[in-house]
């Protein structure tokens, strides 16, 4: 019998720490694990008896990367629990702040943590002594998201004006109309970003994933939704403890979720378009179209032309609502505590987020639960490891080992947020 | 002769990536930072490494776990600068939370097989095992600050990190005060400047991201915090954020933790 192993120690170009181990007998890979040791930091434990009001600040301290995502989940859970719906402009807002992070955090992947690995370069900073046009056009990208979160949220990283019921204050008119100018120069470069990566080179592969997204009312999702999959689930936020449930495995301080019925699902840029394609704007979908996407795409390697057609959504999406804006009467809505139970998922960059809390009466809480979509992914990620490494066996150890970086890379994985990720290791024996 | 250009590392301990990210967040500044210090180890970024020793490392995340108080003894033997980035590496971070808690409780409450766990009772800050060379506060710290501690390294002189409170900070951007002006309850007194009093600016009280200033009287705050209507128990939770183990924010809460 011949035994083969490959070990990545530290995974590089990921948000977290986490290793890697495939282990193959005779020429078939038996296991491929995800090791996420991120150490654990207690959250859902901290957050007991912690006012309603306190939750987006702190859960948006689970990830640098995506706060907005914590902060909207918090936020809609909280509001479900109170029994407040907010609609208007400050709808709106939220949903433009989300576009800010959406681009931020796609084009941040994009550009610094997926495309090196098409082009052959170890990192983006590599990548600019040869190309440093487009490393600069990504940069500008990135910076044109920062920029709606700066100004709607008070900074780019851990916004402080977010808060459950609303906002501390709502921008004025003529405060929007300077980031309507950059977005134009935005939605210009993510057409270009599109573009750029339909011409990468693609592994041919192709996966059986069950996609799990939210689906909004004729709008792509954000912010609100009912979660739906390519199988036929279709449930409210409410719901899902009753369809989804999470294991500890003993190789990772991040919970693997599951769907009780039939297991290992993906959620994320691929799910979403798979699920939602048809609510993209005119440019986005004509965009997806020319880059040759069709209506669902498979391969997860092409996950980075769906995450440059969701910047260009995002960028056209925020000029729309921006164009719209009327200013609100009132920054907030007012809320009253009161004992209850709430449910919210929302679209992170990289999938669902699920948020339940349980209140007490006076508004302190009683429980917490947050379900991070790199938790969602990780079955599927050593998935995809496990039935694409197998054709990859005979590979010299290098480029097999790059090659099962990639495939965890493509799906951006956060591990930091599923630590609530990696070292590659493959053993395959000889 | 090629430029014999000065190492960086980027190290990251138990923390939520905010502070390193903040490195890619200086869009305008990154390519030319790049062109003057060696990145020679920033794994979210870049999956070459060069080994020590570094002449400079940023160091992200607290120690709450055996391996890591091992792991930073050894950062610390390879560097020459070692500059703290944040909350967490500043003064333990959010997840010191524990250090008011039973952490067999808190594993149990959020993992299935707490056997599977293992963690320190403690989150604690970088200093309290290593000596540090500079500690950059705020959670998340500044752009503005970051580049400006880079470049004063470069420089070889102290980076400008004035030590005064928020209140300064809001009389430099004109604002009016939120306690004085409409009662809200606001830590701006109390805590470290470095973000250009951003709650405030937008109508929002300080919440202490960037940790206590060099001399704070907090007892005096929290006697006017407690006439604008915070019991004990909101005063005790008001200090216990993003700095909670830091000396004056811990002392202040356990004042009111009875």
């Amino acid at each position: 019998m011949i035994v083969k192993t490959i070990k990545v120690d530290q995974l590089a170009r990921v948000e977290g720490e986490g290793a890697l181990k495939v282990v193959a007998r005779d020429g078939v890979v038996q296991s491929a694990e995800l090791n996420i040791f991120e150490p654990p930091r207690f959250f859902e434990a901290f957050l007991r008896d912690r006012m309603y009001s306190e939750a987006p600040d702190i859960t948006a301290r689970i990830c640098g990367i995506c706060p907005v995502a914590y902060q909207m989940s918090a936020i809609h859970a909280m509001e479900n629990a109170l029994g407040v719906v907010v609609d208007g402009p400050l709808r709106d807002l939220r949903r433009l702040l989300y576009c800010g992070e959406w681009i931020e955090s796609h084009t941040l992947h994009v550009y610094m943590l997926h495309a090196p690995d098409f082009l052959g370069y170890a990192g983006a900073i590599e990548m600019a002594r040869d190309h440093a046009d487009i490393v600069r056009r990504g940069l500008d990208l990135k910076k044109a998201g920062n920029a709606i979160i700066a100004l709607l949220g008070g900074r780019e990283i851990h916004p402080i004006n977010v808060r459950v019921g609303g906002f501390y204050r709502a921008p004025r008119r003529r405060e929007l109309e300077p980031l309507a100018e950059e977005l134009k120069r935005a939605r210009d470069g993510a057409l270009a970003t599109v573009r750029w990566t339909a011409g990468f080179d693609f592994p041919d592969v192709e996966r059986d994933y069950e996609f799990v997204a939210l689906r909004g009312d004729g709008e792509y999702p954000l912010n609100q939704g009912r979660i739906v999959s390519s199988r036929g689930l279709d449930i409210a936020a409410a719901e899902y403890d009753e369809h989804f449930e999470e294991s500890h495995v003993e190789h990772s301080t991040a919970l693997h979720a599951h769907l009780k019925a039939r297991g290992a699902f993906l959620t994320g840029p691929l799910a979403r378009y798979a699920l939602n394609a048809a609510s993209l704007s005119p440019i986005a979908r004509e965009a997806a179209r020319e880059a040759g996407l069709g209506s669902v795409c498979a391969n997860p390697f092409r996950s980075i032309i769906v995450r440059a057609v969701e910047v260009l959504y995002a960028c056209d999406e925020a000029l729309r609502i921006i164009d719209q804006y009327e200013e609100p009467d009132r920054p907030a809505v007012d809320l009253e505590p009161r004992a209850g139970v709430g449910f919210a998922a929302t679209e992170a960059p990289r999938g669902v987020l699920y948020h339940r809390y349980q209140l007490h009466a006076d508004g302190k809480i009683a429980d917490a639960r947050i379900v991070p979509p790199t938790s969602q992914n990780q079955p599927s990620i050593e998935e995809d490891l496990r039935i694409f490494a197998t054709a990859w066996l005979d590979l010299p150890d290098d480029a097999l080992r790059h090659r099962c970086e990639q495939t965890i890379r493509n799906h951006d994985p956060c591990i930091s947020c599923a630590t609530h990720f990696l070292r590659l290791d493959v053993d395959r024996g000889g | 002769m090629a430029r014999i250009r000065p190492r960086l590392a980027v190290w990251k301990f138990a923390s939520c990536d905010g502070c390193q990210l903040s490195l890619l967040d200086c869009e305008d500044e990154l390519l030319e930072i790049a062109g003057e210090v060696e990145i020679a180890q920033f794994l979210e970024a870049t999956s070459a490494s060069v080994e020590g020793p570094y002449d400079l490392s940023l160091v992200e995340g607290s120690v709450t776990t055996a391996h890591d108080a091992a792991r930073i003894q050894e950062v610390r033997k390879q560097s020459r600068f070692l500059i703290t980035i944040g909350a967490c590496a500043t003064a333990g971070g959010i997840q010191a939370l524990r250090n008011f808690a039973d952490v067999r409780e808190y594993t149990a409450i959020v993992y299935a097989r707490p056997d599977y766990i293992q963690t320190l009772a403690t989150s604690t800050a970088i200093a309290d095992h290593v000596k540090v060379d500079f500690e950059l506060r705020g959670c998340p710290i500044s752009t503005r600050q970051l580049v400006e501690t880079i470049s004063a390294f470069l420089a070889g002189r102290k980076p400008q990190t004035p030590p005064h409170s928020v209140c300064v900070e809001c009389k430099i951007a004109g604002n009016l005060c939120v306690m004085v002006g409409h009662g809200t309850p606001c830590l701006g007194p109390v805590t470290h400047a470095g973000c250009g009093a951003l709650c405030p600016s937008y109508n929002r009280g300080c919440y202490g991201c960037y940790g206590p200033m060099e001399t704070p009287n907090a007892p005096s705050l929290s006697a006017w915090l407690g006439k604008l209507g915070m019991d004990e128990d909101a005063l005790k939770r008001v200090y216990r954020t993003f700095n909670a183990n830091a000396d004056a924010f811990r002392e202040e809460s356990e004042r009111h933790d009875r």
